[in-house]
């Protein structure tokens, strides 16, 4: 388990303030938050290249708060990878090995277990055949790959991942993610993963802690950050594009009614009577149709639409309802054919009440 | 002016040239001349006008004993400013602390010092009345005696293997310090393994320029230690006493056995890019 008490630190234009935070053993953690949230500076903090200017980080147990990076027995990938440029693959992976003394003393028997360590490991991330390239001569998904293979083979208590995919193409990626995800489900080896992409952080994280100028916000599982984030800050962040500002007219079993530009919201909150609100509404939970369906919805409007942006997968459609307030949703690419979106046609937008989380 | 102007245009046009580009092709050849036409002039027109003097100098005792203290001087001068001058390079690139760009400044001030004052104010610390050259004088001499030729020679020399080293620890990413902590490696190890490698180039290239400046000191030398006679001072006293044509052959002798040494070095580190930020 790795435990965080009141870290605080000021580093240049970063200022982390009171961090507290618990994960797991085992759980894939990530800090999800914008640039210049000082993720990065948590991150190497929790790795010993920083010391804190208060509070305490134990990690398995141990207070390392004061300990250097090469006694926590952490293991840390940089965005750019950061191999070294005056070694080739296999160098790069050994050196965790040779710093431990397990690649020259302890007799031939240790040295042929490191190597055999060093083989399953490229073995696994499939770069058993660059081994003997010169790390600038690899592509960025492969030096990614050889710098957790560095990473891995020393076995660290805690893998820290800092952006790791942020420098690769979208392809590299997908792949690249699949073996994060793999790594993690097949040892069980605790990650702590910063990103600010929220695609990344809800196919990967068991939890997730959003940060915000030098403090955690809230800390949930995906489900949770993203469908029910804490505040307005924390809803455009996670991508809720639909942000409505309005007032709780009525409340009575864990329903209530907002007014929102004089349209009249059905939401699951139990918030008082005449309180100001703000109804955050996923726009892949709208559902679009030509004329009012009879569904299970219980929020029904009619307008226009306004706007289309095709987005490679989705299409998405911001529609003006008829003197209330506008309305982003995600349609697929056939359904919009169907519907045959086009600009100032009528529509019909519904969503459940369950859909809408009030903040 | 016009004229000039046209057909500068129209050699544009030809060669697809721009005026400026040109004005400045035409700038820098007169410098690479100047240089270039100053040492050949005086290495040809010995060895055209008189070889033999130049064999005859080359096998004289005083001479060759007076280039060899300049570059052994020269060598020990640019070691110690490695074993200080890499530390405090280290320092520079990797901290940040009040009062740095003082330092900095202060380390830079003997190279835009005028020489004949750099040997005044060592001779105020090594002299024999010497801040420090007083309570060493048991001991060690600096007066007219080899420490004083290498004290001068450190003084005037350092910064550019200082600056040299800083840059080259400046150009090795901090981030790649700390993966190699992350995997293990305490602080020495990063940097003996991963920092100096990686900064080696500039290493090199920053002992080269340390060593021929070394080797080209005269005026703060001549302050403390005429004697034993560096090869400058040797030139010097050679040409004050008898002449351009006695001090000449020596001054030849001089250039091309520094000359040969440089140029082996550059071709030797020329294949050595272990490393380029940018590459």
């Amino acid at each position: 388990m790795i435990k965080i008490n009141d870290l605080h630190r000021n580093w240049k234009e970063f200022r982390l303030t009171g961090i507290d935070l618990e994960i797991a053993d085992g759980e894939y953690f990530v800090i999800l938050g914008p640039t210049g949230a000082g993720k990065t500076l948590l991150l190497e903090l929790i790795a010993g290249f920083h010391q804190p200017d208060g509070g305490k980080i134990s990690i398995g147990g141990k207070n390392v708060t004061g300990f250097p990076p090469e006694k926590r027995n952490i293991g840390f990938v940089y965005q750019d990878y950061s191999l070294f440029p005056h070694m080739n693959a296999e160098k790069n992976i050994e050196f965790g090995m040779r710093m431990r003394g397990l690649m020259s003393r302890g007799g031939s028997k240790v040295k042929a277990k490191s190597k055999s360590k060093i083989e399953e490991v490229a073995g696994y991330l499939n770069i058993g055949h660059l081994l003997h390239r010169h790390s600038q001569t690899l592509s960025g998904g492969e030096q990614q790959r050889v710098a957790l293979a560095r990473a891995l083979v020393i076995e660290p208590d805690v893998l820290l991942l800092d952006e790791p995919l942020s420098a690769l193409d979208p392809g590299t990626q997908a792949m690249t993610r699949k073996i994060l995800k793999g790594i993690h489900n097949d040892s069980k080896l605790t990650v702590i993963h910063v990103t600010h992409d929220q695609t990344e952080a809800r196919i990967l994280a068991d939890r997730i802690a959003v940060m915000m100028d030098g403090r955690i916000v809230q800390i949930g599982t995906p489900d949770e950050v993203f469908d029910r984030p804490i505040d307005v800050r924390v809803a455009h962040f996670v991508g809720v594009e639909n942000v409505l500002k309005g007032e709780v007219t009525a409340s009575s079993n864990g329903i209530s009614m907002i007014d929102i530009g004089g349209k009249m919201l059905e939401a699951i909150s139990e918030c008082p009577v005449g309180d100001t609100v703000y109804a955050c509404l996923r726009p892949e939970n709208v559902t679009l149709s030509k004329t009012d369906i009879n569904s299970s919805a219980r929020n029904s409007f009619e307008g226009r639409l306004l706007e289309m942006d095709r987005m490679g997968a989705l299409v998405r459609v911001k529609v003006d309802l008829d003197g209330g307030f506008l309305l982003n949703a995600f349609v697929t690419k056939p359904s919009a054919e169907e519907l045959g979106l086009a600009f100032g046609e009528p529509l019909v937008v519904s969503f459940k009440a369950s859909a809408v989380h009030v903040v | 002016m016009g004229i000039a102007m046209l057909k500068l245009q129209r050699l544009k046009n030809i060669r697809g040239i721009d005026p400026l580009m040109l004005l400045f092709y035409i700038l820098s050849l007169s410098l690479l001349l100047f240089v270039f036409v100053t040492l050949a002039n005086m290495i040809v027109g010995q060895v055209l006008t008189d070889f033999a003097g130049l064999v005859e100098t080359a096998a004289s005792k005083p001479v060759i004993k007076s280039i060899f203290l300049s570059l052994y001087a020269g060598f020990i001068a640019t070691m110690i400013s490695f074993l200080l001058g890499v530390p405090t390079a280290y320092i520079l690139a990797r901290k940040n602390f009040v009062g740095k760009r003082f330092v900095e400044s202060m380390l830079d001030v003997p190279v835009v010092v005028p020489h004949t004052v750099a040997g005044i104010a060592l001779l105020t610390v090594f002299g024999a009345n010497g801040l420090l050259g007083a309570p060493l004088e048991p001991y060690i001499q600096f007066r007219d005696a080899m420490p004083g030729i290498i004290v001068a020679m450190l003084f005037v020399s350092a910064p550019y293997l200082t600056n040299s080293a800083r840059e080259g620890f400046k150009s090795v990413d901090p981030k790649l310090e700390n993966a190699a902590r992350s995997l293990g490696a305490p602080l020495w190890k990063a940097f003996a393994f991963v920092t100096l490698p990686l900064a080696s180039r500039h290493l090199l290239i920053g002992s080269i320029m340390c060593w021929a400046r070394a080797i080209s000191e005269f005026g703060a030398v001549v302050m403390i230690a005429y004697y034993p006679m560096i090869g400058p001072t040797l030139i010097y006293d050679r040409f004050l006493s008898q002449g351009l044509s006695a001090s000449r052959p020596i001054a030849v002798l001089l250039i091309l056995v520094t000359l040969t040494i440089f140029i082996a070095m550059r071709i030797l580190s020329a294949g050595w890019r272990v490393y380029d930020k940018d590459q």
